[in-house]
């Protein structure tokens, strides 16, 4: 550090512009040392997740997610009635609790009452089994989610190997999986999935018989296969696509010039940086198979009874819609929720990690 | 020859272009090019855009599939077969320094995954402590090393790359016009760099660029492309002070004098017309439809590089003095 001396300068005339030096202090070592201090590096993650949480309706939608979910977890281990059994009173199967509204209590549940007994009420009534429809709707819920986030995942893992694939290989590999993607975009997706999950309902129900599987539900495995064979198409477009645009830059040429294998780059260099995308198109994937499972289930060919799903619960109030509009409104609201829910939430995922998208 | 580090042999690297319905024209890069660089030797490659430079680079790199031609380094050829084991021995420093640092990735990350690849450490320690050594080597301090690449300005960003690519301590690098996104300030330093590198390590430079200056400066030799082949190349003082092919002249006429006496009495050589399409390329000569020289002889035939003068070549058939 060079030292100025005060002194030794041209002294300052009146009307010059120059700066007078004297009146400088020398700053100490512990001044010097304040500017040094780093900025905390902050990465995309972060900053991601600081625009979504300031996104209101991203933030609600996440706690209505939360609040649906701890619902489904916790609801069946405390509540007093089971989803596929009857209502009984005094250990007798109580017939005359049959459609009843919500907080409404049957004639044998009166009397009980009347004789000192605490009876836990039916939150959203019964249905004509005379079953607690609260806990079916939870039930239903549950199913409906588990189906979402699976299929999700399987259109997840399938689309994005294929996508990846194709687009780092490209030439004429590209050129010939890309035909196949467009094959099976090209069929009609509602009657495909009609078809199949009536064949493999019977291919995959003869074959399961008898193994754990079968407990899920044959239809429950079904769907999942279906959502796997067909809904991956648009993911493997989109990977495609963004491993395309990102495959070109030079930090993969780089990564190429070092000698890094190919697996490796993709999985270091080229998704890391089109994760941000395919996260939110996988959450906006959910709400679409959620909507799917439940069109299955409302025309019959969904989950097997008596497990419920919110579309065959729909579909079982459809016959005294105008008697016990309730029934309809329950599943119907919930699954508003769920795909609502998740629709904003993507959108707002889209908006915190994706700035360019928005408009 | 042996003694030389890397030989280049009559290179060429044809993009096929599709120029209608099923039909492909080849889109010549580059065209036939030779030259040899020694150990710890820097040779220069100038030329327009277009002209094929950094595929120049890139295709020795086999970044790219040669269509044709040779690649020798130490007297073993390159093949996509095995290039592999020439990563460690060759790198490549890029002109953007924005696009060439993945920002997903932290300094330690970028500069670590060529230690990675090549399982170059021991211990996690070791590897923090050569990221360390890199980054201080090309001027940058170690507490860098856990930032992200947007945090850092273009000439930090270039330093970085330039330790990405000591990483593997190479012999050779090719330097892809790596100060010409940077503003003149920081080019220095990151020419000083390179200069400082070459002395303590010994490593060979092919040093691509636009601005001759930079190159003259750099450079032991220096060659010049046009339209995806060499023109010229010689020693870096001769070809500046004594340049024989007349797109050289002109180029070298070209290059703006800080002192405006010695700027007025010098005489510019315009160049006419345009660089023709690489598609569409001019019989005989590239440069005959340009060239102030031009003969019937350069329509017909395209001059081969000749030696002009003792290590100076020029392909040109009419040579001027």
């Amino acid at each position: 550090m060079k030292e100025f001396n005060t002194d030794k300068l041209p002294k300052k005339q009146i009307l010059s512009m120059q700066i007078d030096l004297s009146q400088f202090e020398a700053a100490t070592d512990e001044e010097k040392t304040q500017h040094e201090k780093m900025r905390e590096s902050t990465t995309f993650f972060k900053d991601g997740m600081r625009r979504l949480f300031k996104n209101p309706l991203a933030v609600i939608s996440i706690i209505v997610l939360m609040i649906l979910v701890a619902t489904i977890v916790i609801v069946p281990e405390i509540y007093p009635y089971s989803y596929s059994q009857m209502i009984e009173v005094n250990g007798k199967r109580d017939k005359t609790a049959k459609n009843l509204a919500p907080f409404e209590y049957s004639k044998n549940e009166l009397k009980a009452i009347e004789q000192g007994q605490e009876i836990f009420p039916h939150i959203f009534g019964t249905d004509e089994l005379c079953r607690d429809y609260f806990i079916r709707v939870v039930y239903g819920t549950r199913v409906s989610l588990i189906v979402g986030l699976f299929a999700s995942l399987i259109v997840l893992v399938i689309g994005l190997l294929y996508g990846s694939i194709a687009g780092y290989c490209g030439g004429k590999v590209d050129l010939v999986m890309m035909r196949i993607v467009d094959i099976i975009y090209s069929l009609p997706d509602t009657l495909m999935v009609i078809l199949l999950s009536v064949v493999l309902n019977q291919v995959i129900g003869t074959a399961l018989q008898g193994t754990f599987i079968a407990r899920i539900g044959t239809n429950m495995v079904s769907l999942f296969a279906v959502f796997g064979l067909l809904y991956w198409v648009s993911m493997a477009r989109l990977v495609r696509g963004q491993i395309l645009s990102i495959k070109n830059n030079e930090y993969v040429l780089a990564a190429r010039a070092i000698g890094t294998k190919p697996s490796r780059i993709i999985a270091k260099h080229i998704l890391p940086n089109c994760m941000s995308v395919i996260f939110i198109s996988v959450a906006l994937q959910i709400p679409s198979a959620i909507f799917t499972e439940s069109f299955l289930s409302f025309i019959g060919l969904g989950v097997q009874a008596p497990m419920p799903s919110l579309g065959s619960l729909a579909n079982a109030a459809r016959g005294g819609m105008q008697a016990y509009p309730h029934k309809m409104v329950f599943p119907a609201l919930f699954i508003c929720l769920i795909v609502l829910s998740f629709n904003l939430l993507g959108d707002g995922l889209r908006d915190a990690f994706d700035p360019k998208l928005r408009r | 020859m042996s003694e030389h580090l890397l030989e280049v042999r009559d290179l060429k690297q044809h993009f096929p272009i599709s120029t209608g319905w099923f039909q492909k024209t080849p889109l010549k890069a580059v065209d036939g090019v030779s030259f040899t660089i020694d150990k710890g030797e820097t040779l220069g490659l100038v030329g327009e855009s277009g002209c094929g430079k950094t595929t120049v680079g890139r295709t020795i790199l086999h970044l790219y599939k040669p269509t044709a031609g040779e690649v020798i380094y130490n007297g073993t050829q390159i093949t996509p077969a095995n290039i592999g084991k020439f990563r460690r021995d060759m790198q490549i420093v890029f002109q953007d320094p924005y696009s060439s640092l993945n920002p997903r990735m932290t300094v330690s990350d970028i500069i670590g995954e060529p230690l990675d690849v090549h399982k170059l450490y021991s211990s996690k320690k070791e590897r923090d402590e050569k990221i360390a050594h890199l980054l201080n080597l090309v001027g940058l301090n170690s507490d860098h090393a856990r930032r992200y690449a947007h945090e850092f300005s273009g000439g930090q960003r270039q330093r970085i790359g330039i330790a990405r690519a000591l990483a593997v301590e190479p012999k050779f690098i090719v330097c892809d016009e790596p100060v010409s996104a940077l503003d003149v300030s920081i080019q220095a330093q990151i020419i000083n760099t390179f200069e400082d590198l070459q002395k303590k390590l010994g490593i060979a430079y092919l040093f691509i660029a636009h601005d001759l200056l930079v190159v003259q400066h750099i450079s032991h030799r220096i060659a010049v492309m046009y339209l995806g082949r060499i023109v010229e190349i010689g020693e870096s003082s001769e070809i500046i002070a004594n340049p024989m092919h007349p797109y050289t002249q002109s180029l070298i006429s070209a290059i703006p004098i800080p002192d405006p006496d010695t700027a007025r009495v010098k005489k510019r050589i315009p160049l006419e017309g345009d660089v023709p399409s690489p598609l569409k390329m001019p019989s005989g000569c590239p440069f005959r439809p340009r060239c102030r020289y031009a003969t019937d002889i350069c329509a017909k035939e395209c001059p081969s590089l000749k030696e002009a003068a003792p290590g100076h070549q020029i392909a040109c058939h009419n040579p001027h003095f």
